[in-house]
């Protein structure tokens, strides 16, 4: 019942939260409605590094501890993280197209963040194309899930660095310059971002670990077959 | 053929146990362990020299395809051409790798490297050093190549393109020796290798393409001294990250 609590929580916060973004929170000066989508932009890149960040963690506490429940969870964390990532990679898009005038720029962020994706679906293909050796799936995994993470802050210095020869025409939005309504409305959407995480995070663990345990007695279904043959 | 090729790999396995320091129980040091891996895969790839031109043709024909896909002049090359000889360079790199590692899967060779008396850093650390040797073979051949067929003088910017080519190798066969390991053992990993190294590899394609481009235009070192230092800085976090990591690459 208690691992439900998120789940409920996150039905009441979300909610909240469109109301935040579209009826408590003023207008933005220069690019109106558009810049709505922002609050909903942010919270979602918020929780795909915090996926991906989770995801790292707990691959190299498997490569220590060599207990699955961690290899399921260190999934289930890179699986919301892509799906996380993927919500910023298509409202971005949304947003800059009115804004910029363009749908897709060579943006640091934008970029470093597109690499990432791949970075994590190219994980996700890994466990998908790996072969029955579950344990050996595990630990692949959490290699590339830790050169991944590692790679992160690298890519993002280096794609800077590549942009930066040229002159910054487009002004990137956000941070500082803020109006306190904006920054709570800001805070209300990423705490219930953050429940919404919380809440999947732990139907995909309860739904990691039944697989585990199906696999677990199908494993011993087939080893008392084997025996049962032998018998006969 | 395959056959031929697993007695001549059984051979260099023995070659690395028999190098072992008869005086200490724990085996041969990492460097000479690194060796021997190394030394028997580039005998193996002396022995196969068909196999190993396959690698060198390749190289080129990415080239040539660049350059009719733009049909680029003398002066574009210096624009253009670092990412075309990049872009040929992490290609030829991918299949080296895939092949300098789904040779030992086939009939076990990799248990028999295990068996060696080895830390596993010291096999590691051999396969970056072949993979990086063909590389740079193939590197080798295909300046001066790209050289020709874009009409640009030989000239001191060759030898200043050297350090780059290698560490801009060694970074991009310090991840690649690591992921290579894993997709090997996996169903589709030779499409599985690319899909995961190039992502990974941004930082390694962005700085050599930038410093090489640099050394094209002539320009001084302190310009892209950055990216020189970038390749570097990947190259030490990705080997030692990799030396903690490879052991669980491997078989249990």
């Amino acid at each position: 019942m208690l691992q439900r609590l998120p789940l409920a929580l996150a039905a009441i916060a979300l909610p909240l939260a469109l109301r935040q973004a579209f009826l408590v929170a003023p207008a933005e000066q220069k690019m109106g409605v558009v810049q709505r989508i922002f609050y909903f932009h942010v919270p979602s890149a918020m929780m795909a590094f915090l996926g991906v960040g989770l995801c790292a963690v707990l691959s190299a506490l498997y490569l220590w501890r060599r207990d699955r429940r961690l290899d399921v969870a260190a999934e289930a964390a890179a699986e919301l993280g892509v799906l996380f990532c993927t919500i910023v990679l298509i409202t971005g898009p949304l947003w800059a197209r009115p804004v910029w005038g363009v749908y897709w720029t060579g943006e640091v962020r934008l970029t470093s963040t597109l690499i990432l994706w791949l970075l994590f679906v190219g994980y996700l293909l890994l466990r998908g194309q790996a072969g029955a050796d579950r344990d050996a799936t595990a630990r692949f995994a959490a290699i590339v899930a830790i050169v991944g993470a590692l790679d992160v802050p690298i890519i993002y210095k280096s794609v800077e660095w590549w942009r930066g020869l040229h002159p910054k025409v487009l002004k990137v939005s956000g941070g500082g310059g803020l109006d306190p309504a904006m920054g709570r409305s800001l805070l209300v959407c990423s705490l219930a971002f953050l429940l919404l995480f919380a809440a999947l995070f732990l139907e995909r663990l309860r739904l990691g670990r039944l697989a585990l345990e199906v696999s677990a007695l199908e494993d011993r279904a087939a080893r008392i077959e084997e025996g049962g043959g032998a018998h006969a | 053929m395959s056959g031929a090729g697993a007695t001549r790999e059984t051979g260099a396995v023995h070659d690395a146990a028999a190098a072992r320091d008869p005086r200490t129980a724990r085996g041969i040091g990492m460097l000479r362990g690194a060796l021997a891996v190394a030394g028997k895969d580039l005998r193996a790839e002396l022995r196969s020299p068909a196999q190993a031109a396959s690698l060198f043709v390749f190289a080129l024909l990415v080239v040539v395809v660049f350059h009719f896909a733009f049909d680029l002049t003398a002066a574009e090359f210096t624009t253009l051409g670092p990412g075309i000889l990049w872009a040929a360079i992490l290609f030829t790199g991918v299949l080296a790798l895939d092949r300098g590692f789904r040779v030992e899967r086939e009939g076990g060779r990799l248990d028999g490297l295990r068996l060696a008396p080895m830390a596993p850093s010291a096999l590691y650390f051999g396969k970056v050093v072949s993979v990086c040797t063909v590389m740079a073979a193939v590197e080798l051949v295909l300046v001066p190549l790209a050289a020709v067929l874009f009409n640009q003088p030989f000239g001191g910017w060759m030898a200043r393109l050297a350090p780059i080519l290698l560490l801009n190798t060694i970074g991009f066969a310090a991840v690649g020796c690591l992921f290579a390991c894993i997709t090997t053992q996996t169903r589709h990993g030779d499409l599985l290798l690319p899909v995961l190294l190039f992502p990974a590899s941004v930082p390694i394609a962005l700085a050599a393409v930038r410093a090489t481009g640099h050394v094209l235009a002539g320009r001084p070192l302190d310009r892209f001294a950055h990216w020189i230092a970038l390749s570097g800085a990947y190259d030490l976090i990705f080997l030692a990250a990799a030396v903690l990591l490879f052991d669980h690459a491997l078989d249990d």
